[in-house]
């Protein structure tokens, strides 16, 4: 039973971690907690579900509303953020703008697809594998295989690529970047791409685990993968994984031991511990230092 | 090589610069003096696209790049050390050479300007893997300037390189700066240690509020009893 619902809570807190990575990239180049990412999220699902309908097959339907989605993501800092920027206004407004772009999308998508709760087909199901006493679903086993090996590539596109050394940079000082050469408008646009292609990923994985697809399922995930992103310390990439497996395993326990009603709740006590004990998060640093 | 012509700029309502004329010929080091708040560093920004002018213009090679934003000024070959160093302090030494290099397409040739950094700088390479971040102020500014040099400008600029610095690391900087020329960079140098700064220079403006009210050769300008009472500190 406790390995079992260890197993279940990596594969929720794997997508967790894919939600919560999409907050920490954009509120490390842009120092700003993008309220929006659990519409963008609930529109990559819905994307994958029309695709899915239309009988595209799973992956090329995954790898459409990456674009879509990613594409949603690049508008919404065109559109709504970069204008901010440019006018220089305070912190507050542009976090405000986020929250309402967050019901804007989310109201165009009850418009375009209603407010009911949708079907989406199981992902990748082909029964479970017994190991021991613990039985894990294919479709598990799928989730944790794409949200691991998507991880490994954010990572590697920010350690270890040039326009990842350019994030990195434009991160710490966007006026020195810039002296650099580099195009700190171009970074925040491929940001905002990477926030939005690996939030339908998520979305597309958890509607495919829970079979439900519906306007404002990005509510209390967003919320819940935010209070991972804290938690590991936000705008560092590996702490936002960590937070999400943390969320997402505690979640799992919660709803085994103390019943369904209490695992929403779980991921914010314990945020609110985390936070209590640490202020920066787990893995967080005090505010950079510049010299 | 660099022509500003009559350049204006402002900060809010604040008349930063009030008609700057100033000009570095290829080969020069040129010096800009003059005390805090004179728009020294205001023309470096407006000259490197960070600062907009309000009326102006700045030539560099006999093309007008007066409103051109900072990261297309790099390509043309003008490079700014910038006044605090502004190193990126959570990337290694390297990384933040790397980011000097940022513009080049040549990866070949990049490695010869790695050596040609550690070779003028050799600190840096014991420390290539360290953050720049746990450098030392001296460090820091070697790598500010190193990372200015790798995109190989035409033309660097180098705002306040001894500030901050004990003695002996500013005359060492000077040093460096002087090869650095002699291997055929273009300097144009702001500083507040005037002295030193019309040391090594061929010739120097100084500013005062905003315009230029003195220019001639660095040695006819150390000589200057105005410039001497001023800013150098003896009579």
């Amino acid at each position: 039973m406790i390995l079992q619902q260890l197993i279940n809570g990596l594969a929720l807190g794997m997508v967790y971690a894919l939600i919560a990575v999409g907050y920490s990239l954009v509120f490390g180049i842009l120092r700003l907690v993008n309220f929006s990412h659990g519409s963008v999220y609930a529109f990559g699902a819905h994307i994958a579900m029309v695709f899915v309908g239309m009988q595209f097959g799973i992956i090329p339907a995954l790898i459409l509303s990456i674009i879509f989605t990613g594409v949603l993501g690049i508008a919404i800092d065109k559109i709504a953020l970069a204008p901010l920027r440019a006018k220089k206004s305070k912190a507050i407004a542009a976090l405000i703008t986020t929250i309402g772009v967050s019901y804007i999308i989310q109201n165009l998508l009850m418009i375009v697809f209603g407010s009911q709760t949708k079907f989406f087909p199981k992902l990748f199901d082909y029964g479970n594998v017994h190991i021991g006493g613990v039985s894990i679903s294919t479709t598990q086993l799928f989730i944790f295989g794409v949200s691991l090996a998507l991880l490994l590539l954010l990572t590697f596109i920010i350690r270890k690529t040039k326009i990842g050394l350019a994030m990195r940079a434009v991160e710490q000082n966007p006026k020195a970047a810039n002296l650099m050469g580099i195009d700190v408008d171009f970074v925040i646009t491929f940001t905002f791409f990477l926030g939005g292609a690996s939030a339908a990923i998520a979305g597309t994985l958890i509607s495919g685990y829970y079979q439900v697809v519906y306007p404002t399922m990005g509510f209390l995930a967003g919320l819940k993968a935010f209070s991972a992103a804290v938690l590991g310390g936000i705008g560092i990439l590996h702490g936002s994984i960590v937070g999400g497996l943390i969320v997402g395993v505690s979640e799992s326990y919660a709803a085994a031991f103390l019943g369904g009603g209490y695992r929403d709740a779980v991921a914010f006590v314990i945020l609110i511990i985390v936070l209590l004990v640490k202020p920066t998060g787990l893995f967080g640093k005090k505010g950079v230092v510049k010299v | 090589m660099l022509a500003v012509k009559n350049l204006n700029t402002h900060y809010g309502n604040i008349h930063a610069l009030k008609g700057i004329d100033l000009e570095v010929k290829q080969g020069e080091i040129v010096t800009l003096i003059g005390s805090n708040g004179a728009g020294k560093s205001t023309t470096l920004g407006t000259i490197t696209g960070l600062l907009r002018a309000t009326s102006g213009e700045v030539w560099f090679k006999g093309e007008n790049i007066t409103s051109i934003p900072p990261s297309q000024i790099v390509k043309k070959g003008i490079s700014l050390s910038p006044e605090g160093r502004e190193v990126f302090p959570a990337l290694t030494v390297e990384e933040n050479l790397q980011l000097g290099a940022y513009v080049r397409k040549d990866k070949e040739n990049i490695r010869t300007s790695y050596d040609r950094v550690y070779e003028l700088f050799p600190r840096l390479f014991e420390r290539k893997k360290q953050t720049a971040g746990t450098l030392s102020g001296g460090e820091q500014q070697m790598l500010a300037i190193g990372r200015g040099l790798m995109s190989m400008p035409q033309l660097l600029l180098l705002d306040e390189p001894s500030l901050g610095l004990a003695p002996n690391l500013v005359v060492m900087i000077f040093d460096l700066i002087v090869s650095i020329n002699q291997q055929g960079t273009t300097v144009l140098l702001v500083e507040q240690n005037a002295s030193m700064a019309l040391s090594i220079a061929h010739r120097g403006y100084v500013l005062e509020t905003g315009k230029v009210t003195m220019t001639d050769d660095a040695k006819i300008l150390s000589d200057n009893d105005m410039v001497r009472k001023a800013y150098l500190g003896n009579i």
